[in-house]
């Protein structure tokens, strides 16, 4: 071991519990066999980059998110109808959230901002966003808090939210391929489906905590 | 609340109430088989299961080889993220610390997301002694909450409750903790997951402290992950101003990339889904998004006990996912309680004897608590060869002596002077035969196995006289 553990790094003061489990660690471990490095002879993939898109749309419509494909060109007029047909009055806009999106939709914009309460937020009917990346296998979108994304707290209070994938650029078919693609400093938000439950008698239910409503938009050019 | 676990009997006593409680028996055998099924198809879908599976096994051996090195470099990063890490050699330290980060903040009401290490450490009692309400607020931990009862599975933890019993326990309870349940609630599913929504959501909105565990650890970026389904781990990790997490040492992993395994292999083995509806990562605190103030409670508890015994040491490799729990044909007819701690099932039987030691009657039962059929070895997504460590453990609970283990083998050294003696074995069964009408169909005293056995009947006659009876000689004079 290299690490002197009566060196703290950080300055923060240490109790005696922090040596006491380091030490009883080594003792633990001292005669064990090396562990050689881990050998990943899984695969990178299980998809066809050629069906990936058709895949991410099944396997989200499958865990009950509603699937929408459009072009850049249809998009305004889409999101204007989803809003219109939930019924909403207002929706949530990350900052960076480009115009043309909304540029068609009625509601009012309330923008994400630090200083709303978690009440204020709970009044919105909906909240648009964009993603960091989409994987086909899971039916996963992955928000990392980007411009166009916001704040975590906004795609999980109101109970509607309209998530935009740019595809194919930001579809991967895999997790192995979607990790390098993200950035773990960043607060992550991976989101499969609509607020889900099973505890009663295994009985799924949509919607507990999070949106009770997950459309997810595919922008294909 | 009556979380605790202190003072259960022995695996045998609790069982037994249990599996004559045919209610228990049917949600729990209706729950089991779904998932396994489920899980079955959704692990099918993975051609490189194996692959996986050993992959994961390999990533869990060598970091628990170099936990300390690991440990060491995640404490380095979560603090260079704005965060702060405690150690708690064990539970009454974890509590401690814990109780006195929430009075700092002059909170006396905390929101919590499931977490088994908080369990595992009676954290809502030790709160609660200090004035302190923790609120559970998944919603399977809420109906045990309100049930004044405890988790049975590790996923589904009122797997023993079904809707009707639901629906009463949230008419009578809710009001107690908060907002009251609605007029006329049903026990569809719906409605009761809408209560819970509603009254949950109160809580939610006005918290300044969460509590969380977590999955796993990444030592490389200092980065948190917990797997949830509903939305209440994403309101307890974004919400509140601070957040402290208590998390066991061995759910470190090196690298960001390690993942990568554990979200493919997790949610497949635990929920039988593709993937789990929410996943949240956090790396100490982010401007702006989320708590302002970030604890980390590294958790020992009886893990380095654990982690120095070379053939029960593989238990923490696990990862919570209880596939283990839903094959197991003992925890089907038993149920989770019986197992006297916060693991149950066949990982419990191997994990919970090591972290508490094997002192205690119910420890001391718990390696016995299995077929050994070997269903959980093959459905563990780490491969944990838990009948290996299961006899392990016997061995050493035989070496340590105890009554049962005395007369067991004073019953085994008479049956081998029986069998060693043909006359004495045939006049016994003649005896035998001759009064069965007088034998009871139970053995009390007569050891634990004949507990949850009704005795064979005995036959008419023994086998030796029915063979020289049946078998008429043969026509040169000889016998058969």
């Amino acid at each position: 071991m290299t690490t002197d553990p009566s060196i703290d790094p950080s300055g923060t003061p240490r109790s005696g519990s922090r040596e006491r489990i380091l030490a009883r660690i080594r003792a633990a471990v001292a005669d064990a066999p090396d562990a050689p490095e881990v050998t990943r002879d899984y695969l990178d993939t299980h998809t066809p980059d050629s069906t990936m898109v058709d895949l991410l749309a099944e396997n989200l419509a499958d865990y009950r998110a509603v699937v929408h494909r459009t072009d850049s060109a249809g998009l305004a007029e889409l999101l204007r109808q989803l809003l219109a047909e939930h019924g909403s009055r207002t929706v949530l806009v990350p900052p960076g959230l480009p115009p043309s999106w909304l540029a068609s939709a009625d509601p009012t914009r309330i923008p994400d901002r630090e200083e709303s309460t978690a009440q204020e937020l709970d009044e919105v009917d909906s909240v648009v966003t964009g993603c960091a990346v989409a994987i086909a296998e899971t039916g996963t979108i992955v928000l990392d808090g980007g411009p166009d994304q916001g704040r975590r707290r906004i795609s999980l209070v109101p109970d509607h939210h309209i998530c935009v994938v740019r595809a194919p650029e930001q579809v991967v078919a895999s997790v192995p391929q979607a990790m390098p693609r993200l950035d773990p400093t960043r607060p992550l938000t991976w989101i499969s489906g609509p607020s889900a439950t099973s505890d009663i008698e295994l009985d799924r239910v949509e919607g507990v905590h999070g949106p009770r409503t997950l459309e997810v938009v595919l922008v294909e050019d | 609340m009556s979380g605790t676990f202190v003072g259960m009997p022995s695996f045998p006593r609790a069982a037994k109430e249990a599996v004559h409680n045919k209610t228990l028996r049917d949600n729990l055998r209706h729950a089991t088989h779904t998932i396994r099924d489920k899980r079955a198809k959704a692990v099918a879908e993975l051609a490189d299961w194996a692959e996986l599976r050993e992959a994961g096994k390999q990533i869990k051996d060598h970091t628990l080889r170099h936990l300390d090195r690991y440990l060491v470099q995640l404490e380095s990063r979560v603090t260079e993220a704005g965060g702060t890490v405690h150690w708690a050699a064990d539970a009454d330290e974890a509590n401690r610390i814990v109780a006195d980060l929430v009075k700092a903040t002059g909170e006396s009401e905390v929101v919590k997301v499931k977490s088994m290490a908080t369990q595992e450490i009676g954290l809502n009692e030790a709160l609660e002694a200090e004035g302190i309400a923790a609120y559970e607020t998944d919603l399977a931990e809420l109906i045990v909450q309100l049930g004044d009862d405890r988790p049975s599975h590790i996923l589904v933890p009122a797997i023993h409750r079904n809707r009707g019993e639901i629906r009463d326990i949230f008419r009578e309870k809710m009001a107690d903790w908060g907002r009251a349940a609605p007029h006329g609630l049903s026990d569809t599913p719906a409605d009761l997951a809408e209560a819970a929504r509603l009254h949950l959501r109160e809580k939610f909105l006005r918290a300044k402290v969460g509590i969380s565990g977590a999955n796993f650890m990444v030592a490389e970026t200092g980065t948190l992950v917990v797997f949830e389904s509903e939305g209440n781990g994403r309101m307890c990790l974004t919400l509140p101003e601070t957040l402290i997490s208590v998390v066991g040492i061995e759910k470190v992993v090196p690298t960001w990339r390690d993942l990568e395994v554990f979200l493919q292999t997790l949610p497949r083995s635990s929920t039988a889904e593709r993937m789990n509806p929410y996943t949240s990562t956090w790396t100490g605190t982010a401007d702006g998004d989320g708590p302002r103030t970030f604890h980390l409670v590294l958790l020992d508890n009886g893990r380095t006990d654990t982690l120095a015994d070379e053939v029960g040491r593989q238990a923490l490799r696990c990862i919570r996912c209880s596939a283990c729990l839903n094959v197991c044909p003992v925890y089907e007819r038993a149920g989770g309680h019986a197992y006297g701690s916060v693991y149950p099932g066949p990982i419990g039987a191997i994990l919970s004897p090591q972290l508490r030691g094997t002192q205690s009657e119910i420890d001391a039962s718990l390696p016995y608590a299995s077929s050994l059929c070997g269903a959980c070895y093959e459905v563990c997504p780490v491969a944990i060869d838990i009948p290996e460590v299961l006899v392990h453990l016997r061995e050493r609970v035989a070496d340590q002596g105890g009554k049962g283990h005395r007369v067991e083998k004073a019953a085994m050294k008479a049956a081998g002077w029986v069998l060693d003696h043909p006359g004495v074995l045939g006049a016994g069964e003649r005896v035998a035969s001759r009064t069965r009408k007088l034998h009871p169909s139970k053995l009390p005293g007569a050891g634990a196995w004949t507990r949850s056995r009704e005795l064979p009947e005995m036959p008419a006659e023994p086998f030796r006289d029915w063979w020289k009876k049946n078998r008429k000689p043969k026509s040169d004079g000889k016998k058969p």
